[in-house]
């Protein structure tokens, strides 16, 4: 028998050992932004007003188009496709216009990012305005960070109960609202706020509601952080916007490190000391719940709400604001040159400061230049190039046109007196909420007469035809050339609409064919 | 895994997924995500039970919603059957001139009544309703049995020779040749092509031109236009049934053939018949 000591131990691990294992699902760790205050804080303040003003009211603004067309200033009319925007009304095939918007609105993306960062997602993305709103109402519910995290992490009791409950009723209330106001884009609102409320309004109305109120509660209310990051694909692709000319959220450690917050005490000791006092005013009021000292992050919204916290401690310590500040890479890099003099030592704030305590000149500043530079021009050309095509199209856009569908079976009659005979389909868009008499006229096409099916007259040469306001009006149009007058196997003539009374007209160049041997 | 590896930078062990010394972090997802993915599964089931979905032996299984694709279409099909019956209803009631008159209707009759050709009519009038050959043309303003509207129904309701429906259309031309000799018929047939055109043989002309008196006027008339009553066809135009030179024409003068159409009203019932006349006499507008 072998006593213990002497089994020989094997070097073996099993694959999923306690020490190698890390758990698959991470659980999210709660943020209780502090309240901040500033100019950024402020210049977000009048961004939210003004976008969630757009976002509520634009659906109530009327726009006077006559009696043969809807009041409401922009609305998008499914039902008759029909889009209706102040002065501007668009029918399906001007859809382009749209598609045009979006180009521009992309570009603009880029533009505005290459220039200033995420400014998109810090100041006018729904889902931080709408996060910046629900913050409000928890704030002024449940109270600042601390009292938050206080009653957060306190008991359940009957005061929790009631803060969260109201919390939560405001919440669904703000949702409902933007869920609500959405659907008033697609009919005429304030005959539609009284369906909703009277329970008439379509199902899909109610579907629309149902559907936005329950993203805006989630999304603004529970998920907030966790959409930007997880779920947005932004942060991944603004990163090939950003070159280090791109203004963007920087912690300047060139001044702030070391930090400490003990300055007085370790300067006495005679060790190197920065601005920053370490005092994590600027991790407490972040929305996303990250520390920007850890340079820039794909989490980081570019909300600046840490500029305005650091710039009011600065200030409370008597230092120049700035420690955190919109600044590009270029500039950065260039500053921690000076700093670490040249990279050959770690930072020492004294050497980006002269003798007097004053920042240094050598220090590199944010200069205005930067944001033309080729790139941003690229992007603004794009820009003007498609809004310039867009609005020169919308200038001179026609508001009467003829369209012609040629019959090709059969391409064209023999009639008993051997003349030839070819039919057409002739649509008269009559794009204008106004009824319109509209003349149509053959031009060219020697000898030859059109009829009209529906309309008791001769053959003739011109007619005048009623059409209904904001409508297309369709002809069967038969057009005879006596066989004498019929010169090749295909003519080309003109059909021309106008507008007598205010000399709108287009022109439509159509075929005649006829066969080849005409006797 | 011993042989675990940890990425300098971020101090995060990777999956072991390489791409070009490209690694993947091993980064945990959020758990909220995973709770999600339950949930969409969850959701799946109770989809599966609500809805029909799980495949049996001869069927598949209802789904508690009683949800039916078909019974949406039929209904789809019933919602549009109601808002044709008003245009129906006023097509039953109203002439065929009236119909025509009528933009509204004239465009539902027109649809419906393409649709009705196409089924029916397209196997000798051709899909451009030229007519195969043999077929009359539909297009044109030549109508062997009168071309307004109201005639067009009433060829459509009795047909064309058509035995076994009284109130069918019965005339036919005798067959020539069995009552005058082959050189009247080559003269009439020469006669007969030069109202219309150059002739090969002018001489014929003037003795053709009695023959036609004395065995043609009765039906196709003194100056040859023809008799629509008897469905006796205009020989001077530029339309022809059977062909326009003189040996067609004397093919026919020796012994015609005569188109047969059926007669529809009893197969369609009165509305189609009306749509199909409308629509056919939209396509030319008749004479």
């Amino acid at each position: 028998m072998l006593d213990n000591t002497q089994i020989e131990r094997l070097e073996a691990e099993a694959v999923n050992s306690a020490k190698v294992r890390q758990p698959l699902y991470a659980p999210r760790k709660k943020i209780f932004p502090k309240r901040a205050s500033g100019s950024f804080r402020r210049f977000k303040w009048l961004v939210m007003a003004i976008t969630l003003g757009i976002y509520y009211l634009t659906p109530w603004l009327r726009w006077d188009r006559g009696p043969f067309a809807p009041d409401q200033a922009v609305l998008i009319d499914l039902a008759n496709r029909r889009f209706y925007f102040f002065f501007i009304e668009i029918w399906p095939q001007e859809f382009f216009y749209v598609a045009g918007l979006l180009v521009m609105a992309g570009i603009g993306l880029f533009l505005i990012t290459s220039r200033v960062g995420r400014a998109w997602c810090g100041y006018t993305c729904p889902q931080t305005v709408w996060v910046d709103l629900f913050l409000v109402v928890e704030r002024a519910i449940e109270g600042d960070r601390n009292a938050r995290m206080k009653l957060d992490a306190g008991p359940w009791t009957a005061r929790k109960l009631v803060l969260r409950v109201s919390k939560h009723a405001i919440w669904l209330a703000i949702a409902a609202a933007t869920g609500g106001a959405w659907i008033f884009y697609f009919a005429d609102a304030p005959s539609l706020i009284g369906e909703v409320f009277a329970g008439t309004a379509a199902p899909v109305a109610y579907i629309t509601i149902g559907v936005l109120t329950a993203t805006t509660y989630t999304f603004g209310g529970m998920m907030r952080e966790q959409v930007c990051t997880y779920m947005c694909p932004w942060p991944r692709i603004q990163a090939a916007m950003l070159d280090e000319n791109s203004l963007t959220v920087t912690y300047n450690d060139w001044r702030g490190e070391p930090r400490s917050r003990h300055a007085k005490k370790v300067q006495a000791a005679g060790q190197l000391v920065g601005d920053c006092v370490d005092c994590n005013a600027c991790v407490a009021v972040c929305p996303m719940g990250i520390d920007i000292r850890d340079r820039q992050q794909l989490e980081c919204i570019t909300c600046a709400l840490c500029i305005d916290a650091c710039d009011g401690v600065m200030a409370k310590l008597g230092k120049e604001p700035g420690l955190i500040s919109y600044a590009t890479l270029s500039d950065y890099n260039a500053n921690m040159a000076v700093a670490t003099a040249g990279g050959s030592c770690s930072v020492n704030p004294s050497l980006v400061r002269t003798g007097s305590g004053a920042f240094s000149d050598k220090l590199a500043h944010f200069h205005i230049r930067k944001i033309f530079r080729p790139r941003t021009f690229v992007y603004m050309g794009a820009w003007s190039a498609v809004g310039l095509a867009l609005l020169y199209s919308l200038l001179t856009r026609d508001r009467l046109e003829v369209n012609v569908l040629h019959d090709r079976n059969p391409q064209f009659v023999t009639l008993s007196d051997g003349s030839i005979r070819n039919g057409y389909t002739v649509k008269l868009l009559n794009m204008i909420p106004e009824p319109r008499t509209i003349v149509v006229t053959m031009q060219g096409l020697r000898g030859a007469e059109m009829s009209v099916v529906g309309i008791d007259l001769p053959a003739d040469r011109s007619f005048a035809v009623a059409v209904e306001p904001d409508r297309l009006k369709m002809l069967k149009v038969f057009v005879r050339q006596p066989v004498d007058q019929v010169g090749s196997a295909t003519q080309t003539f003109k059909f021309r609409v106008e507008d007598k009374a205010s000399f709108e007209t287009d022109e439509y160049t159509a075929t005649f064919n006829a066969p080849e041997i005409v006797r | 895994m011993s042989d675990e590896h940890i990425d300098e930078v971020s101090g995060i062990s990777t999956t072991g997924h390489e791409w070009d010394g490209i690694r993947e972090l091993n980064n945990p997802l959020p758990r909220w995500w995973v709770i999600t993915f339950y949930i969409t599964i969850v959701w799946a089931i109770g989809y599966t039970i609500a809805y029909p979905a799980w495949p049996m032996l001869t069927s598949a299984t209802k789904g508690v919603l009683g949800y039916s694709s078909r019974d949406d279409v039929n209904n789809e099909l019933a919602a549009a059957e109601i808002a044709k019956a008003k245009y129906a209803a006023a097509i039953q009631s109203k002439t065929v001139s009236e119909i025509a008159g009528d933009d509204a209707l004239r465009e539902f009759a027109v649809a419906a009544g393409s649709a009705a050709y196409k089924v029916n009519c397209v196997q000798c009038h051709a899909s451009d309703a030229q007519g195969s050959k043999g077929f009359p043309n539909l297009n044109d303003d030549d109508w062997l049995w009168g071309g307004t509207a109201e005639q067009i129904q009433q060829t459509i309701t009795h047909g064309i020779r058509f035995a076994s429906v009284p109130g069918t259309r019965l005339s036919e031309m005798p067959a020539f040749g069995e009552i005058i000799t082959r050189d009247q018929v080559a003269q009439v047939s020469t006669y007969v092509a030069s109202l219309s055109g150059p002739v090969q043989d002018a001489k014929l002309v003037e003795p053709g031109a009695k023959v036609f008196a004395e065995n043609c006027v009765a039906c196709h008339g003194d100056n040859a236009k023809g008799n629509k009553e008897l469905g006796a066809p205009d020989l001077t135009d530029a339309i022809w049934l059977y062909g326009s030179n003189e040996t067609a024409i004397a093919a026919q003068v020796r012994a015609p053939k005569h188109g047969v159409m059926p007669a529809w009203v009893e197969r369609l019932g009165e509305t189609k018949v009306k749509e199909l006349a409308v629509y056919i006499h939209s396509l030319g507008g008749g004479e």
